[in-house]
Formats: C-alpha cells, structure tokens, sequence
C-alpha cells in the first residue's frame, strides 16, 4: 500500500448526524415561534420545525458542508469509485497510429479464401523423364501432387516420387543460399565470379570448360547448352546419371546402328517378357505401362483377355513380384538364359554360350513357347540394367517376333543428346587428373558422391579451378565445389521437359522460389551473359520459336492441359543391323561387345556376385532426405530408413549370416560393412545390395542411413560385379522393417488362385469361407436411407507400388517416425501394404495387400472405446473424434486388422518448421500426442463433394469422390463409392464373385472388401497358386524391440 | 486334518493366539510397537529405501507425463503393456485383504483376526498403485475424468458399453469400500491409542480418528452393526472387481482376450494372488516384531491352504484356456495357445507354468507349510508367476493375432519397468508408514480371542475343528 498519510474513506451505512448530546427541546420557545406562522406548513420533526441550530448543522452537513473524515455514504462511494476508475482508465489511452489497411475488394482471380484449392499442371522430371502432375495449390501454396489424366506418362496417376516432390519442396535442410566456399554470398558475386571465369575459357574457345549434368530430356535447357557449345567450341557437356539407361542407348545401338528408343503398349500385349526390366515401379513411362498392364489382369477381361507376364530377374523387383512366373538369375547367367531363349525363338545368330545350351530350362522352354504363340501380341523387355547385349537380344525376339509395329515402336530417343554417359565421365575425370578442366559448371546431380569409386572423380575435381554446382541440398559434391548456387524445385521455376513417348511439358511453377533458388536454366543464361533473363523468359523463348503461329493461345493451353500438343514423337523406321558375318543382327551373336559382362571365373566354385540396383524408393540417392521416402516400407524387403545387404536363405545359411549381422563385403581392395537381410527369391550365391543410402552430406534425415554401395560400384562393374567375399563382422546393426511377418500361416487372407482354376469357379474367394449370418448380430443395422461409402481393392490389378501409401501420408498430413519409431512398431502409416510370400522359398510368388481401414459396419474398435471417441456413421464410416480421444488405445488392440496408428508421442511437431507448416493439407486436422488415428476414406473430400452436390440439390455422383490413394493408384486397382447406388462402381465390383471380405468371419462386415487375386498361370509350369509358404530363417524376432 | 493327528511339536503351531496373554497383555503388545517401542533401525532402513523407490516412481511419472507415452515399450499391435499388467496385478494383490476381512468374517473365521488389519491395508495400498496405472496408461492423462459420467455443457457421456468405463465403477468402489471397512474397523483401536498416547500432538490426531469412541455399549452396538453391513457390501465386491476387471480383455476379439472363462478364473487367481503377498508381508513382520504369538503358524498354514486351492482353480483355467484353443477349431485361437506355448515369449508362459502350477504343489506337505521361510519364498513365487500371468493374457495375445503383417514384439523399457518397481516402493514405504503409526493388529478383536473373552462359558474352538472350516 502506498500514500501511508491518505486517510481511507470509511464506510458507514445511513445517516451519521453528529454525536452530540441532543438538548433537550424548548416546547415554549417553539410554541412562541410557530405562533406567527400561516399557510400550509410541513414538517418532519419537531427539530425541523423549530429550527433549531442543532437541525441546521445537520441539514449543513447533508447539503453541502461534507466532511470526508467521517466517512461515506454507500452512494458516495460509488461514485467516488466510479470516478476513479473512470480516471484511472484514462491513463491507458495512447494515441492509436494511423496504419491503413487494405481489404480484400478485389480478390485474385478464383482464389476462395479458405475455400477451394486450384490445380495447376506441371510436370516432375526423374532422371531426365517426366511425368504431368496436376498439383493442388491452397491459397498459392502446393499442398498436394496428383497426376495429370492429359498426360502420357500419368494418365491421372501419380507414382512414389510425384507424391513425395511435396516434401522435397518444403524440406527444411534445403539448400536456402548461395554459397562460396561455405560462406554466403549475394548472386551478384557469382555473376562476377561466372562472368571473370567465362572470360578466361574464352580465351582458349573454352577448351577447359566443362558442363556436367543429369540425363536432359528438356528441350530448352539442350537448347541453351549446346548455344552455349557454339559460343565456346572446345566446351565439352558430359550427362552422368548414376542409375542410367546407357545399356539401354548402346543396346539400341548394337542392334539398330543408331539411337532409338522402344517404347511398349502393353495394353496390346497378351505375353510380357521382362528381363530385369522394372517397369512396374520406375523408370520412363512406368505410370503408363503399370495402368496398361493392370488392366490386363482382371480375369473378367474387360480391356480383352488376361495377360501373362514372365519375369527373369536377380533382385526381386516389384515388377517380378507381379510375374506370374517369375526365374531367378544370376546376373551373370542372365544372358546365357536370355539367350537360350531367344534361340528358342529362333532369333538368328543367337547361338548359345556352351554352358548354357547343355540342358534347356523348362521354363525358358515355356517362355519361348508363350511367345511364340503371341507373335505379334507380346512384348519383350529388358531392364537398364542389363548388358547392352541383352537388349540387342530383347530388340532382335520383338524383331522376330513381329512386335515391332504391334506392341513396341522404335522412336526417336528422349534424350536430348543420347551418348554413352559412362565414356564422357571416364574421360571427365581423365581430363580432370590431367589438369586439362579450368571450369567444370555441375549442373544437379551429385557426382562426387555417384561417380563409380575407380575413376576417383573427387581427386580429379580438386585439380579444377572454378567449380560450381547447382543443387538443392549442399551435398558431397557441393562440398567439393566452390560455388554452391540452391536449385529451384520444380515447383519454383519455370522449365520443360520430355516424357517416354517424346511428349513435351511445360514445368509450371506455382510457388515463388522459397529460398534463393535458381534454375539450370537461369545459371546457363548467367554464364552466357544474360545474367537476369528469368526462366520463365527462356523457357517461352524457346517455345515461341517452336510452336510458331498463335503462340500466346498455344502456349495458354500447354500450361492449362500440362502437355503440348503434337510433340509425341512419331516412330522411327529401324532395321536390325547386319552383323559384319551377316549370320544375324549385329551384337545378338555371343560375346559381341557387351561392355559390362563380367569377368569369367570358375562356374564350379560358388563366388558370390554382387548386384547393385536403384534403391525402389531414394533411386540413386537423390531422395535421401526426403522423410517420407525414407520410411516408406520397400515393396519387398518392407525395410525402412535403411538399405541392406540382401542374402537369399541358402546363401545365408551357407556364410552364417542372420538378418541384421553387420557383414564386410570386399570387392576388388574396397569394402563396405552393410547390414545383412534375408530375402526369399534371391538368387544362391547373389547378394543385392541398393544404391543411394549412405550418404555422408544428405541432410538430417538421410545422412548416416544404410550403406553406401557406390564406395564398391567400379566403372566396368555399374550393376554387377563378382568375385565378392563376405565376412561376418560379428556386430549386428538394428534394422527397421514395418512387417516382419511375410508368411500368411495358412490363413484366408489374400485369397489367391490360378486363371485356370477361376474359370471353373470363379466365386473360389468362397470356398472356406465361414463368415456368419447377419441375422446372428443383436446390434440393429445402421439405416440404409443415406449413401454407404465403400472400398473394393482388386488384389489382381494391384502392383504394390507403395504409390497410395505417399498419396494417403500427404493429403492426411501423416507424420513421419523416424527408424527408431518404426522399430519399435509406431509407424504411422494410415495406408500400409501388405506384403507375403507364398509357394517355395528359392523362388516365391509374392502377394500385395493394400489394408486401410475396413470401415466395419459391426466395428470391434467402436464398442470399446469409454468415450465414445470413435464412432459410427450414418454414411457407415468409422470416425474418429480425435477431440475426444483419451488415448486408451483399446480400439487398436481390439481391432482385427491392425489399421489404427497412435501418437506415442508429439509426432506432429515436425509441422511445426516453418516451411513444413506449409506441406500440412488445410482440411485435415493435424492430430496430437496421445490421440489415435486411422484411415478416415478421405473424409474432407467426402464432404466437400457432399457441400457440392447439396448446392446443386442432386446426390454425389459415382466417381466424384475419390480417396488420395485410389486417385494415385497407376493400376486403378482401388475404387471407392456409394454402395446405394446400385450402379456404382463399387457396388457392381462387390458384386463380382470374386469380392470377399478381409476376415469376415468374425462379423465384422468391412466397408472394405477385396477382390481375389488371379494369376495367368503357364500350365506347362505349374497350375495351382501356392499362398502357403515355410517357416524360415527370414522369420527369426529380429527387427523390433 | 483330523484329531487323531500327532501333536505338532510347537505348541504355537495350532493356536490362534498364543497362550497366556491377558487383555493388557495384548493391547500393551500391539500398542506398544506405535507408542512406546523405539522406532527399530530395519524401519528406517526399509522405509528409506522404499521412499527413495516412491520418488523415483514419481520422477518417472513426471518424465512420462512430458515426454508422453512414446517412453513405454507399447507400440501396434501391443497396445497395452506393462500398464495394465501392473493395474491388473495391482487389483488382484488387493484382493486378499477384502477377502479375509469380509467374508472370513461373514463365514466366522476367528483366525482370520490376526491378519485382517494390515491385509486390507495392504488392500488400500494396492488398489492405490493399481489406481495410477489407468490413468498413467492414457495417451492424454489430464482427460482420465472424461471416463466418469458427470453433467456437461456437451451433454456427452462415457460410452456405457466399453469395459474400461465399467472398470471407472468397479474399482471406484471397490476402493471406497475398503476404505470404509478398514476405517471403521480402526476406529475402536484408535481410540485405544489416544487413550495411551503421551504425547499431544498424537492424542489429538488418533483422538480425531476414533471420531469420539468411548466404547459404550451402544458404540459398540452400532460398530457391529455398520462393520457387519459393511462386510456384507464387500463381499460381492470381492467378486465383482475382478470380474470386471476380466472384461477388459473377454469383451474384446483378440483370441487369448475372448473367453468366458476369465471372470472365475481372474478372480481365484486375485485371490491366490493376494495371500501370497499377505504372506511375503506377514512371515517378516511378524519375526521382527515377535508378532509370532498372535500371526501364529496357523494362520501361515491357513492360508498356504488357500494359496493351494486357488492356485489349482488357477490351473485349471491354464488348462482350459488351452483345451478350447484346440476344441474350438478356430484358426486364431489355436494358434494363440500354440504361440504362446512354443512363440517369442513361451519362456514367460514356462516360468509362469513353473511359478504358479508347480512350486506350490509344495505346499501340500505340511512340514513345507509350517516352515516359515520356504512358505515366504513360494509365496514370493506366486507374486512373480502371478505378474507373469498377466504379462502372458495382455502381451502375447496382442503381439500375434490376425494378420500375420501386423505382429510385432513387445518389450518394456527402462521406464516401465522404472514405473512398476517405483509402485513397490511406494506401496513398502505406505506398509512402513501403516505399521509405525496404525495398530497393524486388531487389539480389540484380538482380545476377544483371548480365553477370559470367553463369558458364555464355552470352551474355546477346537483347532481341529477351525482348521476343519476353512
């Protein structure tokens, strides 16, 4: 308390007359005095009316004399405080300034604030080859990649990379400056640097300038590298692409004498034959060849009868889980079968290697047989991977085979510039050690740390005196350079580029450049002295002179559609090459100028082989950091955040190892510890080991994941290498795999059987089936008057490509765990892919299971949540009120299927960095620690298709409403629906005798429903689909806590 | 037993109460160890350590309740661990106390007199640490009041059909309950302690608690008949908590979980349960303080004998558990009983088999049952096989059910196991604090026992015929 001498007012209820003693009155005086008084009179009391001076101090008192220190009335000091207070809020009055706001009168075109998305088309490249996405943009920020249903390479389906370039966009460990020799600096600065550096290789015609880039299939940044060219004749441009398609280029070569690429339509094939060719999960045009491939396999053969598809392969692939017969292969006896085969076929001069010829395989016996019998309707495809002979082999059956025309056509190669990339780095970095390179401009890519580990790429650009690269992270090869300029994403910067068939995009930005990232195309315009030509300039430069008259109407349209029309490329006649002995096409005839084949060694003595291959989900590392990549389980081995050395079961037992040993693998005086996996289906005596992990400057998320196979890769080894030894170190590294159970123990769950076996009962999903009579619940149905959301998964389109898992972790704003989480069995995956072996272990068959949630009518989960947290309804979706969730996690355990996700822990913080507060999905809440989730059939979109169609007094319509991963999948293999309406394509697939429910049996009457899968199976290889499979050593309690 | 059984050679062996106490005796026996003995140096010993225990419980609910849940070994599929292990663990330890305070009285089992104070102290102690485990377990802890159906502006309530809201009720009550019994039934003796106390401050404070008893005989009347009512309310209790508790995993489909068997068999295994820990806390105290007159080895092998019948209703629960997985023809429960006999965790279910179906095969004999320290050690035993037990129905059911892609293994962590040692510690240190300042026997009832009691004139029981009872 302040103000010690302020007496306090003193409250007093009534009246205080003063205390004095009253006199006593004077009745005669008083008689006296009213004795002259007239008129009416009043009074109040005797006092009053004698007027005493006793009455007149108190009326004093009362009117105006007050006297503070005897206190106050209750209405005083009400007012007394109500002034006060009055005055003290005076003293919070600050002059307010005067800033003038700006409202929202005129709203930018078709932007809804907190409404409505946009979706604009632009195009992802991998590798030089793009693919069309249409990508939703939330008030101008990109939230969500879908594929581009005009496109070619998409036809409305997105693949693992188009849904992850999201998070790559928004990745916080982004590259965000310029950067000299690890200090920051303006682009001005580089503009002196380029422009001090071109100077000097102009002197010499720019003998020691080197431009090293990825694969480039975009037509202006070719264009401006080879003006460029002009200016500075003694430039060279090398393309490297560490996972790249040279053995397919030479092998066009071998067998064609130039250039060319082939491109299949696999809608047109009734036979497939790939040869380690992947096509189901990457490469150019995979999207394409997967929805033409799947819609293949339905037995109901509603895009004509069901193909057969023939795999040979040494690392198990998407693309051989899919086989219906599928033959493991050394790498180094591919050929030898190859060829065994394509001398079945007749193919001329492709005489067998003597090791081979001596017992003929039935199963090639079978292949040859198939297509032969599909002349004209089946196709042959090889994987990059394999020697260029192999391709000359594949060329030369489709030749024979009469494919060409029919199911493949030769085109004129993508690539902007085809060369064999391996030759111009070798004599990159020849030149480099030689110090003949002043200048080398990297342009993406990160050499240093993909370059084969024999050319000693990093030694050699240490001799080079302005080295500059342009990427989006500061990677090994940023490390080693002195200018780091940030790439732009592709969803910052103007660009263009070519997919499979030759079509042409324009990449759309839709964002600015968050960072101060710059394009190629910028950087090259920079060193040609353009030093602010924008890529938006130079990329429609370029197109004004290709596409010509009406440009601005042209070009409006390539932007609105995502392609430019017309600029598929038309097939290209080829003739197979005469061999100089004219016994057959050229590079067919054994021991023709494969670059790669490997070394002889002794067949008698079992030497291990090592086979690299693309990682299905980093490629060759260029994802590395990106989360969501990182912890998507691989389609076979179901490992996250990590790359293994791969051993079949034999080769395992035979050196000893158990999953997750630390082993050494020595190649040629080099050595790599890995840690070891066992996969079924290898084959004995191959270890496979992905390319990609490892990485020493990836990032938070990808340094220090898996190993770095490009530390064994030798330029005259790319994909395979042998004479490998193993030793077991003794140290186990934990592994995170998000399924360690593979084997269905014999029960009902991905129902399988063979074409032949449909045929004679196409409802055999039945047969042992015991699912109970509705009738036996006490629970009423729910009513039926409303729309009955459903999901029907077709097992037999399915491919597995884990492309609905990203589709389903980005529009519901998932969070990643990280490996520890995985490992300890908390990955959040609302989506999963469900992957088992079947048949014998040497060679499985493999199944595919995408499981969401069943959304049962009868939910186990429902009943025993205490607060009615997950609830039902009347649309038959299982909802989850993550407001209400307590966290008892009853429901999960309760729930057959396992689909409910928990947050053991604040998960969701990572959208708490600034750039990724962006990626979140606005209409999807962002769930907290302590709650559990699950798939909720993409109740955002549900609804707002539902606000549509009550604006427009109709009912939503079959097909308006589509779930993110039914809208990626590449093989339409998932179709969402109302089960009302009886035409919907849901409610005909469940009526389709091959639909069953996902553990019926138990009366949980999934929303969800699966159809059995069928396999074309050869009868002359076998005639039953085997989903009971061993245990083995792959089952050992490894993996988890 | 029959009479024609050679006399034991301790004379203590057969009684309930030693001979030759007096009232004085008695009260100046039990009395003495809270008012006038020195507070030993195995009490603060023992207390300190347990203490030390409770804070470090403390410290790891504090971590947990900051970090989250993510600390735990829980993940999908295991849902469930270590948490509901303890809880139900927990409740069934305090199962013992109810039991004999209740129905051994309902059923005039005068032995039980010695042992029902601190049994159902032991019980409140318990039900105290199975108490935090619910709470603890939730993802987000601060709602746990969502699960009690109280008026709201949201006008939302619990979800009346899920076990876990029935558990909010059974154990609620249960615990008050016992509360009540074990209160009232202190009332006579704390008044017994303010009137010898010395000091003030513990005049007051004992004099507070015996709520104005000066044992007239309308007092006394209406103990009777409140500890009679009381009594009778507890027992259903005994039975119901349990039962309740059981639901938790029957309601559920998770084969392992979905059986009708687990009420009984839930309940006897609380119970065998709960003597054990009456006998790991009885056969200490009652050498350190020369309780051995009034905690005699009747008592010890009364209840060896319950442990005995229980545990073999136990077994027969294992059996049938068993017996249906394979009667059923059902895929899934087959494989759960095969799972758990030959999978991942089977040396849980073989050291559960070994703990609570054979080691107390022992008991049997009577030499082993009258044998003090082998009695404690078996008891010792039942505890773990008992935690055992219900680490093999919660975990290995969960880890293995239907789909074989979701399986997965569980493991508690440094924390779980940070969280279930620190509630031993607190439930030692609340025992330590009960038996320093409570009468941790009953004096009046024990002087009812003592043969000038007897004013009908009637000799007292044979111990034949009582041990014939029980």
């Amino acid at each position: 308390m302040s103000g010690q001498g302020l007496p306090l007012p003193v409250f007093t209820p009534g009246r205080t007359a003063a205390p004095a003693e009253p006199e006593p009155l004077d009745f005669d005086g008083l008689k006296k005095r009213l004795d002259g008084e007239r008129g009416a009179g009043y009074w109040r009391s005797l006092e009053e009316l004698a007027k005493t001076p006793e009455f007149a101090a108190a009326l004093r008192e009362i009117d105006n004399g007050r006297n503070l220190e005897e206190g106050f009335d209750r209405r005083d000091l009400l007012k007394f405080m109500g002034v006060s207070f009055a005055l003290a809020g005076l003293t919070a009055c600050t002059r307010q300034p005067a800033e003038k706001i700006v409202p929202y009168v005129r709203q930018p075109e078709q932007v809804i604030p907190g409404g409505k998305p946009l979706y604009f088309a632009t195009a992802m490249t991998v590798s030089g080859f793009a693919t069309g996405l249409l990508v939703e943009s939330q008030l101008g920020r990109p939230t969500k990649a879908e594929g581009n249903p005009m496109h070619p390479a998409s036809l409305g389906a997105t693949d693992l990379f188009g849904q992850a370039s999201l998070y790559d966009l928004y990745d916080p460990d982004r590259s965000q400056t310029l950067q000299y020799l690890d200090e920051i600096r303006p682009w001005a600065a580089f503009l002196g640097a380029a422009r001090k550096a071109a100077g000097e290789e102009r002197a010499t015609g720019g003998a020691g300038l080197r431009f090293l880039t990825e694969s480039v299939c975009s037509p202006t940044l070719a264009s401006q590298l080879a003006s460029l060219l002009r200016d500075f004749p003694g430039a060279r441009w090398i393309e490297w692409e560490p996972a790249g398609r040279d053995n397919v280029r030479e092998g066009a070569r071998l067998a064609f004498g130039e250039y060319a690429d082939v491109v299949a339509d696999l809608a047109k094939a009734d036979v497939i034959f790939s040869i380690g060719s992947d096509f189901l999960s990457c490469g150019p045009g995979n999207l394409a060849m997967t929805r033409h491939f799947s819609r293949r396999r339905r037995p109901e053969g509603e895009h004509g009868p069901m193909n057969r598809l023939y795999v040979v392969e040494t690392a198990s692939t998407v693309t051989g889980a899919n086989a219906d017969h599928r033959l493991p292969v050394p790498a180094s006896r591919v050929e030898d079968v190859v060829r065994g085969i394509a001398k079945a076929l007749g193919v001329a001069g492709s005489g067998a290697n003597g090791s081979v010829a001596s017992s003929p395989n039935p199963f090639e016996a079978a292949v040859a047989a198939d297509l032969k019998a599909h002349a004209g309707r089946c196709v042959v495809l090889v994987g990059p991977e394999q020697a260029p002979a192999v391709h000359a082999l594949g060329h030369a059956m489709n030749q024979t085979l009469g494919n060409f025309g029919k199911t493949v056509r030769a085109i004129e190669p993508v690539d902007a510039r085809p060369s064999n990339q391996l030759t111009g780095l070798v004599e990159l970095t020849r030149d480099m050690a030689a110090g003949k390179v002043s200048t080398l401009v990297i342009l993406g890519g990160n050499p240093v740390f993909t370059a084969p580990a024999d050319l000693e790429f990093s030694a050699g650009l240490a001799k080079v005196k302005h080295r500059i690269h342009l990427s989006p992270h500061v990677d090994e090869t940023s490390a080693a350079c002195q200018w780091h300029i940030p790439q732009a994403h592709f969803l910052e910067a103007w660009s263009d580029a070519r997919c499979f068939d030759g079509t042409a995009s324009i990449v759309q930005p839709l964002i600015a450049t968050l960072y101060q990232g710059r394009s190629a195309h910028e950087v090259l315009a920079a060193l040609q002295g353009a030093p602010e030509a924008s890529g938006y300039e130079i990329v429609r430069a370029f197109w004004r002179g290709e596409l010509g008259t009406d440009f601005e109407t042209r070009w409006t349209r390539a932007l609105h559609d995502g392609v430019i029309e017309g600029t598929a490329f038309p097939d290209k006649p080829v003739r197979m090459a005469e061999s100089p002995g004219g016994s057959g096409p050229s590079g067919v005839a054994p021991g023709g100028a494969s670059a790669s084949s490997p070394p002889a060694g002794d067949p008698a003595s079992p030497e291990l082989e090592l086979v690299f291959r693309p990682d299905p989900k980093l490629l060759d590392g260029r994802f590395a950091n990106n989360g969501w990549l990182q912890e998507l389980p691989d389609p076979i081995t179901r490992l996250t955040w990590d790359n293994a050395a791969l051993f079949s079961i034999e080769t395992a037992k035979r050196l000893g190892i158990r999953k997750e040993d630390v082993v050494e693998l020595k190649l040629r005086g080099r050595s790599l510890k890995a840690a070891a996996w066992i996969e079924p289906g290898l084959p004995d005596g191959t270890v496979v080991l992905n390319l990609g992990h490892g990485r020493t400057r990836g990032g938070r998320l990808g340094t220090g994941t898996g190993s770095n196979a490009y530390a064994l890769r030798c330029s005259d080894a790319l994909w395979s290498a042998r004479g490998l030894e193993v030793r077991n170190t003794g140290v186990s590294h934990p592994l995170a795999s998000a399924q360690l159970h593979q084997n269905m123990e014999g029960r009902e769950i991905v129902r399988a059987a063979s074409l032949e076996e449909y045929q004679k009962n196409p409802a055999f999903v039945h047969e042992k089936e015991k699912e109970p009579e509705p009738s036996l619940s006490l629970y009423p149905q729910y009513p039926s008057d409303t729309y009955a959301w459903a999901m029907a998964i077709d097992l037999s389109a399915c491919v597995g490509c884990n492309a609905c898992v990203l589709a389903c972790q980005s529009e519901n704003n998932i969070p990643v765990v990280g490996k520890d989480q995985v490992r300890r069995g908390r990955e959040m995956h609302w989506l999963r892919i469900d992957h088992y072996y079947g048949g014998a272990p040497a060679n499985p068959t493999h199944f595919f299971e995408p499981v969401p949630c069943m959304h049962c009518e009868k939910a186990p989960c429902e009943l025993v949540c205490p607060v009615g947290a997950t609830v039902h309804s009347a649309e038959g979706l299982n909802d989850m009120v993550y407001n209400r969730c307590v966290g008892t996690r009853y429901c999960s355990n309760n729930c057959p299927y396992k689909v409910r996700r928990f947050n053991f822990y604040h998960y969701s913080t990572q959208f708490r960095a600034p750039s990724m507060r962006m990626l979140a999905n606005p209409d999807v809440t962002v769930r907290w620690r302590g709650v559990m989730e699950k798939c909720t059939y993409c109740v955002q979109r549900i609804n707002g298709a539902k606000i549509d169609s009550e604006l427009a007094d109709r009912r939503v319509k079959d097909g308006e409403i589509t779930t993110a991963c039914a809208q990626a999948c590449p093989a339409e293999a998932i179709v969402f629906g109302d089960l009302a309406d009886k035409n919907s394509r849901v409610a005909k697939l469940r009526e389709n005798p091959r639909n069953y429910g996902l553990l019926s049996e138990l009366g949980t009457r999934p929303r969800t429903t699966y159809l059995g899968s069928v396999r074309n199976l050869n009868p002359a290889l076998s005639r039953e689909v085997q989903t009971d499979f061993p245990h083995t050593e792959l089952d050992t309690e490894t993996g988890q806590k | 037993m029959n009479d024609t059984d050679p006399p034991v050679q301790d004379p203590r062996s057969s009684a309930i109460l030693e001979p030759g106490h007096t009232f004085a005796s008695v009260t100046d026996k039990i009395s003495s160890i809270v008012l006038s003995r020195r507070t030993p140096r195995f009490w603060w010993v023992g207390f300190l350590a347990a203490f030390s225990l409770t804070m470090w419980l403390f410290a790891a609910i504090g971590y947990l309740l900051v970090r989250g849940i993510g600390v735990w070994g829980v993940n999908i599929p295991v849902g469930w661990g270590f948490a509901i292990v303890n809880f139900v663990w927990w409740i069934g330890i305090g199962h013992a106390g109810t039991l004999i305070s209740a129905i051994l009285l309902l059923l005039h089992q005068e032995w039980r007199t010695s042992i029902n104070r601190f049994a159902e102290a032991m019980t409140l102690f318990a039900v105290a640490q199975a108490g935090l485990f619910p709470l603890l377990h939730l993802g987000r802890p601060w709602l746990a009041y969502w699960l009690i159906p109280y008026p709201n502006t949201m006008a939302l309530w619990p979800q009346f059909r899920s076990p876990l809201v029935w558990d909010v009720f059974a154990v609620s009550t249960y615990a008050t309950v016992s509360l009540l019994f074990w209160y009232v039934g202190l009332i006579p003796d704390l008044a017994t302690l303010r009137d010898r106390a010395r000091r003030k401050f513990f005049q007051v404070l004992y004099g507070m608690g015996s709520l104005g008893w000066r044992g007239s005989a309308t007092h006394w009347h209406r103990y009777e008949t409140a500890y009679l009512l009381l009594a009778g309310l507890a027992t259903p209790l005994v039975i119901s908590v349990h039962t309740v508790v059981s639901f938790d995993f029957t309601i559920g489909i998770i084969p392992g979980w979905h059986s009708t068997i687990f009420p009984p068999y839930f309940v006897a295994g609380a119970i065998y349960d709960g003597f054990a820990m009456v006998l790991t806390l009885a056969i200490p105290l009652r050498a350190v303080y020369g309780l051995e007159g009034f905690i005699t080895l009747r008592h010890l092998q009364n209840m060896a004998k319950i442990m005995l019948a229980t545990g073999l209703i136990v077994a027969y629960g294992y059996m049938i558990e068993n017996f249906m997985g394979w009667y059923s023809g059902n895929t899934f429960e087959g494989y759960t009983v095969f799972n758990r006999l030959t999978g991942p965790y089977a040396h849980y279910y073989w050291a559960l088999m070994l703990c609570n179906i054979l080691t107390p095969q022992l008991l049997w004999f009577k030499r082993i049952r009258s044998t003090p320290w082998i009695l404690w050690c078996i008891a010792m035993v039942v505890n773990a096989g008992m935690w055992l037990e219900r680490f093999v129905i919660v975990v290995t059911s969960l880890h293995r059910d239907f789909l074989p892609s979701s399986w997965g293994m569980y493991q508690g962590t440094v924390w779980d196991w940070s969280i279930f040692i620190g509630t031993i510690g607190f439930f030692i240190a609340l025992i330590f604090l009960f038996i320093r300042f409570l009468p941790m026997i009953s004096i009046f009832e024990m002087r009812t026992l003592v043969p000038a009691a007897d004013v009908d004139g009637e000799p007292p029981p044979a111990p034949g015929r009582i041990e014939g009872e029980v």
